[in-house]
């Protein structure tokens, strides 16, 4: 909300500076978002007398002017205005004052070689206008030397407040000025109303058919009015803070908008047809808005009519067709209240904004509505001429009397500040509200915000001064701080941890994807109602399509190596889990003169990351079984799921399916993995104390054993079977060479393990071993492995 | 001179002369081999009479050792010397480039979100979470923010079609973590401390919005909780946070529907080299304000909402955008980067896997 200093000053009677007032506006809770100050922008500009005007020696469109400025002996100033001429005043700017109009610094400088020390301005030049025929020309008796700002009272200072919505009351200047004087920057002068005398009967009734929706509405007809351009002071007032003039009548009821928060609306009498009514809008009526666009009503809208038609959505906005012009010569003034909620709802599902609206649905005074009609009356008689007719009220605005009962101790208990209860009672009384002795406080009608003793504490504490309040240590618990991590935090810290120390990037990706990216995934079960765009508009279902899209950008920039990782959630029908995604693609190993060739990534890389973020992680590792991939974005035959037991699955990983990487425009392998961090079992909160430290007294025995099974069997069930062949004697069994083709038989590979056996506190026997080797060549042969000869 | 004393300086001279281990091989075998010539005289010993050997034996022993030791030295000599020509016919270049392997990075935000933790754990605050896609009475009703307020049209909202409503609920993104607030409140008895970040959506989106961010709530609840308590939690924590002590803090009174008293808080920075520094300045010259958070005494009727009394336990809360603060910590200028997945920029900007957050190391890396 904009408004000038001249215009604040209009209500309030104050010495102070423009910045002490910009201060306090800050410090009350209106915050100051800019203020502009002509003064300051042309306050170097001063009134001179042209004293000679000679013709440039050089060049026929320029004069040389001396000029008297106030100050020292005339200065020579080159001038190509038309206009300029001995005896003119007008507006000097001296070397080194900024021509905002120009964007330059004046220089003393020489113009076809002929010195000129400063330059005769036009109102272009300075902003004022975009008038550039020529050089501004001030009456004669303007005062030579004086600031031309101060002279023209231009200097009157624009401040923008923000408006918070619970302020209502301060969407007008007045009610600004009532929270400066609450806060000792001077007195709100007495409001004037005027008293409109009148004995004509209203040519018009009014009615309203929605007491919910408009509970009053108050209306004057005002007849032989003539419209046309405002008065200088109204429209420079509108101009300074934003709004456009239009005409007298329309410039009134924006004044009134801003000068008091009470809209208004302006018909022309001419258009209407019988009274004019506050009712629901009935299924299929339209209207042509001000501003020119069509709205569909709906029965739920308040609106104006008359008895042919619509007339203006109720507090938001008017029609074009009943619409004040330059020939209106008879006027309707609507002063009306509508319900905050009425308004909020229709504004949203229309869609349409307004200063109407902002104010209504904030919820105006109830208790203004026939001083800002008479306010409104009195602007029109005299702005416009014309005699008024009687007010007609319809209905009742709502009762706005409320009272608190207040106990000045709640300031110190709420907000830590003691105030004496005289001083709170001023602050109170200041801000409109009324104190009797027993701290029942009445409130203003203008405070709808204010309905519980906690708004009174910030009305004190606000007025009194926040930085008053003291910093109040948080009472500690005794000792080392606890712990406070949850322990699906920790896992998350961990597996980031793991990751990052494993060389993975972590990335931060949008939540939405498109729905092209998502139907790969199997789609997303949330889609937005209202998304931002196309690319943003369903809840990802898994964090993979963010990544693989960053990889390829990734990519197109020339990242030979891709190694990115995210947590985040994941967005099912049932809810949303915490998950990591790992992405790799391009090279797993840069060309180097020891190692040889670049390598790729593969779907084991992809499972190596699954394994150690796992482990990272806490989960059991060791008991994970591989189990076939579920999703369809991974290469059917190189991709699985870690589960423990069958159906906990806490990782899927793989290579990407080539579908999946070309509906990304992703290029070459892609291996990804998925980390279902929600599925991973909890842990018991147990002892930190480990087990008991017993190192085997005998080193382990290593037996190589080299078989060979059907290629298509997995080879993991060789190992758990072996693993099992003898529990207590075999520690350990690694697969350390795998080989199909020459010298094996055709759909079978051969398989090398090597198996450690750890004895007990005696040394195995040479008939031990042969007989655990034994076990171990039965339990491979139960899976179809046999030894190889 | 005797034989025995020219057969010394013979044998002497030849280890001295000799060009290589063969040659000291066979000087060894004439010498002190089976039938070498300082074997042959020991042998001799056997047959002389005390007197003699008293007189002999010191001198053969002697020619012995010499010849040992001198065989020895010779020897080591010639190993070294080999040794030294096969080390240096082994050089390599050791100037040739050797792989750095991946280097993994931490994104900024996660590594704010775990100084925040660290933070606030010594204040003792718990970390809680809540869901990202909310209902409208977690959202908005519960925190006094009614249908028609004003205040829920300037959330920008995203909102999932009707058919997506639960209990009647319509359901959404959620616009600020506050509902956490509500969460917490209805799921465990006062007295509470938390923080609880997270990612918050508004469908906003220019040079300083991105339609999903970051931010952290925090929310007291105890009796005789008061502003003051306020103003000194988010002191420490701003001081902590930016790890400086000249840290000025500026409140506001300002309107949330779910606070009351509110505030909003302003840091001084200070213009260094054209740019705004963290730290001093506010209303002293060359400084100036910078609003981050905003802030306030949990309203009465969110209390109440959530089940509790608030004629017994008030508090406050207080929420701050995480993406904010990591650009005003470390210097970035663009928040829509922070989403990009940049590998180039989640280089610079990221952080090593080991640089944890710690009190007793500085919270920032």
């Amino acid at each position: 909300m904009k408004f000038t200093l001249g215009w604040l000053k209009d209500h309030l009677e104050t010495d102070a500076s423009l910045g002490e007032i910009v201060a306090a506006l800050t410090r009350v809770g209106l915050e100051v978002e800019g203020v502009e100050d002509p003064a300051e922008r042309l306050g170097a500009f001063r009134i001179a007398r042209v004293l000679t005007a000679e013709r440039h020696p050089q060049a026929d469109k320029l004069q040389v002017l001396s000029v008297d400025a106030g100050e020292g002996a005339p200065l020579q100033v080159v001038c190509g205005a038309p206009n300029a001429r001995a005896g003119l005043v007008g507006v000097f700017g001296a070397p080194g004052t900024y021509v905002p109009g120009l964007d330059v610094t004046l220089k003393v400088a020489a113009i076809r070689g002929v010195e000129s020390r400063g330059m005769m301005c036009s109102m272009r030049e300075l902003e004022l206008s975009d008038a550039h025929e020529g050089i501004i020309e001030l009456p004669a008796d303007a005062p030579v030397g004086k600031s031309f700002v101060e002279w023209a009272e231009l200097g009157d200072p624009v401040i923008d407040v923000a408006i918070t919505p619970n302020r209502q009351d301060c969407m007008g200047v007045r009610g600004i000025a009532r929270d400066l004087a609450a806060a000792g920057l001077g007195t709100l002068k007495p409001l004037d109303v005027p008293v409109i005398r009148t004995e004509t009967p209203s040519p018009v009734a009014i009615r309203t058919e929605d007491p919910e929706g408009c509970p009053a509405f108050f209306g004057r007809v005002v007849t032989g009015v003539k419209n046309g351009p405002s008065p200088d002071w109204l429209a420079k007032r509108l101009t300074a803070v934003g709004q456009r003039p239009i005409s007298a009548l329309v410039d009134i009821t924006n004044y009134m908008l801003l000068d008091h928060g009470r809209p208004l609306h302006v018909y022309d009498l001419a258009k209407l047809s019988g009274g004019l009514v506050a009712r629901k809008a009935r299924a299929g009526e339209e209207l042509v808005a001000l501003n020119e666009k069509t709205y569909k009503l709906t029965p739920d809208m308040t609106v104006i009519a008359d008895e042919a038609r619509v007339l203006g959505i109720a507090g938001i906005m008017g029609g074009a067709y009943s619409g004040v012009t330059e020939a209106t010569t008879d006027v309707l003034i609507e002063c009306a209240y509508f319900a905050p909620e009425a308004i909020a709802r229709a504004g949203q599902a229309l869609g349409l904004a307004s200063d109407s609206r902002t104010r209504f649905e904030r919820g105006v005074d109830p208790d203004f509505l026939g001083d800002g009609l008479a306010i409104a009356t009195k602007l029109v008689t005299e702005l416009c001429g014309g005699q008024p007719t009687e007010v007609v009220e319809a209905g009742e605005p709502p009762a706005s009397a409320r009272t608190l009962k207040y106990d000045t101790g709640l300031t110190l208990k709420l907000a830590g500040l003691s105030v004496p209860p005289d001083r709170q009672r001023m602050i109170l009384s200041r801000l409109g509200f009324a104190v009797d002795g027993g701290w029942t406080v009445l409130v203003p009608s203008w405070r709808r915000d204010v309905d519980g003793v906690a708004d009174l504490v910030e009305e004190i504490v606000r007025i009194e001064g926040i930085d008053k309040i003291p910093s109040t240590p948080l009472p500690r618990a005794e000792g080392v701080a606890k712990p406070t991590a949850t322990p699906a935090q920790r896992i998350e810290r961990a597996a980031r941890r793991a990751a990052a120390a494993r060389g993975l990037n972590e990335a931060v990706t949008w939540s939405f994807v498109s729905e092209a990216e998502a139907a790969p995934f199997g789609g997303g079960a949330w889609t937005l109602a209202n998304p931002i765009s196309e690319e943003l508009k369903v809840m990802r279902p898994s964090l993979l399509p963010g990544l693989i899209a960053a990889a390829k950008r990734n990519a197109d920039r020339g990242a030979a190596s891709i190694r990115l990782f995210e947590i985040g959630r994941r967005y099912l029908a049932d809810g949303e889990g915490a998950t990591l995604g790992v992405l790799l693609a391009g090279e797993r190993t840069e060309r180097d003169w020891r190692s040889g060739r670049a390598v790729g990534f593969d779907a084991y890389d992809a499972k190596a990351e699954a394994v150690a973020l796992l482990a990272a992680a806490g989960a059991p590792v060791d008991r994970l079984q591989v189990m076939p991939a579920v999703s369809s974005v991974y290469h059917p035959g190189r991709s699985g799921t870690l589960r423990l037991g069958p159906k906990t699955i806490l990782a899927e990983f793989g290579e990407l399916h080539p579908a999946t990487a070309k509906a990304f425009d992703l290029e070459g392998p892609v291996v990804a993995a998925e980390l279902f961090l929600d599925a991973m079992p909890q842990k018991r909160d147990a002892s930190r104390t480990r087990a008991a430290y017993a190192p085997p007294a005998l080193q382990a025995v290593r037996r190589d054993f080299a078989l060979l099974m059907a290629v298509d069997k997995p080879a993991d069930e060789l190992l758990r079977a072996v693993r099992g062949a003898d529990k207590a004697a075999i520690t350990g069994v690694k697969l350390f060479d795998l080989f199909s083709g020459a010298g094996v038989p055709e759909g079978e590979k051969s398989v090398a393990i090597e198996v450690t056996l750890q004895p007990g506190d005696k040394s195995f026997t040479d008939a031990e071993l042969q007989a655990i080797s034994e076990k171990i060549v039965a339990a491979a042969a139960k899976i179809g492995a046999r030894l190889r000869s | 001179m005797t034989d025995l004393d020219q057969l010394k300086t013979d044998l002497l001279g030849e280890i001295a002369t000799a060009t290589d281990l063969a040659a000291i091989e066979a000087i060894r075998v004439r010498a002190l081999g089976k039938q070498g010539a300082v074997t042959g005289l020991l042998k001799t010993l056997g047959q002389m009479t005390p007197e003699e050997r008293q007189e002999q034996g010191p001198r053969i022993h002697g020619l012995r050792e010499a010849v040992t030791a001198a065989l020895a030295a010779a020897k080591t000599a010639f190993e070294a010397a080999a040794l030294d020509a096969r080390l240096a016919s082994e050089t390599l270049d050791m100037s040739l480039p050797v792989m750095a392997g991946p280097q993994g990075s931490v994104h900024p935000v996660s590594q704010v979100m775990d100084e925040l933790a660290e933070i606030f754990a010594d204040l003792g605050f718990a970390v809680a979470t809540g869901p990202e896609i909310e209902d409208d009475w977690h959202n908005f009703t519960a925190l006094n923010i009614p249908e028609t307020h004003p205040a829920r049209a300037m959330h920008d909202t995203f909102y999932f079609p009707e058919d997506k409503a639960r209990d009647g609920r319509k359901m959404l993104l959620r616009t600020h973590t506050s509902p956490v607030q509500i969460r917490t409140m209805t799921a465990q008895e006062p007295p509470i401390r938390i923080i609880a970040p997270g990612r918050t959506y508004r469908s906003d989106s220019d040079a300083t919005h991105t339609p999903m961010f970051h931010q952290v709530e925090g929310l007291v609840i105890d009796r005789g909780i008061h502003m003051g308590h306020l103003k000194w939690t988010l002191e420490t924590f701003v001081k902590a946070y930016f790890e400086r002590d000249d840290i000025v803090l500026r409140l506001r009174p300002s309107y949330f529907p779910f606070t009351e008293p509110s505030a909003e808080v302003d840091v001084g920075f200070t213009w260094v080299n054209g740019k705004r520094v963290i730290g001093g300045g506010g209303d002293a010259e060359g400084g100036g304000w910078m609003e981050i958070l905003g802030s306030g005494m949990v309203h009465p009727k969110v209390i109440a909402a959530c089940g509790l009394d608030p004629e017994e336990w008030q508090g406050f809360a207080f929420g701050c955008g995480i993406d904010r603060l990591a650009m005003l910590k470390y210097g970035m200028d663009d928040l829509r980067a922070f989403f990009d997945g940049d590998l180039r920029w989640l280089r610079h900007y990221g952080f090593a896997a080991l640089d944890v957050p710690t009190l007793s190391g500085g919270v920032g890396a």
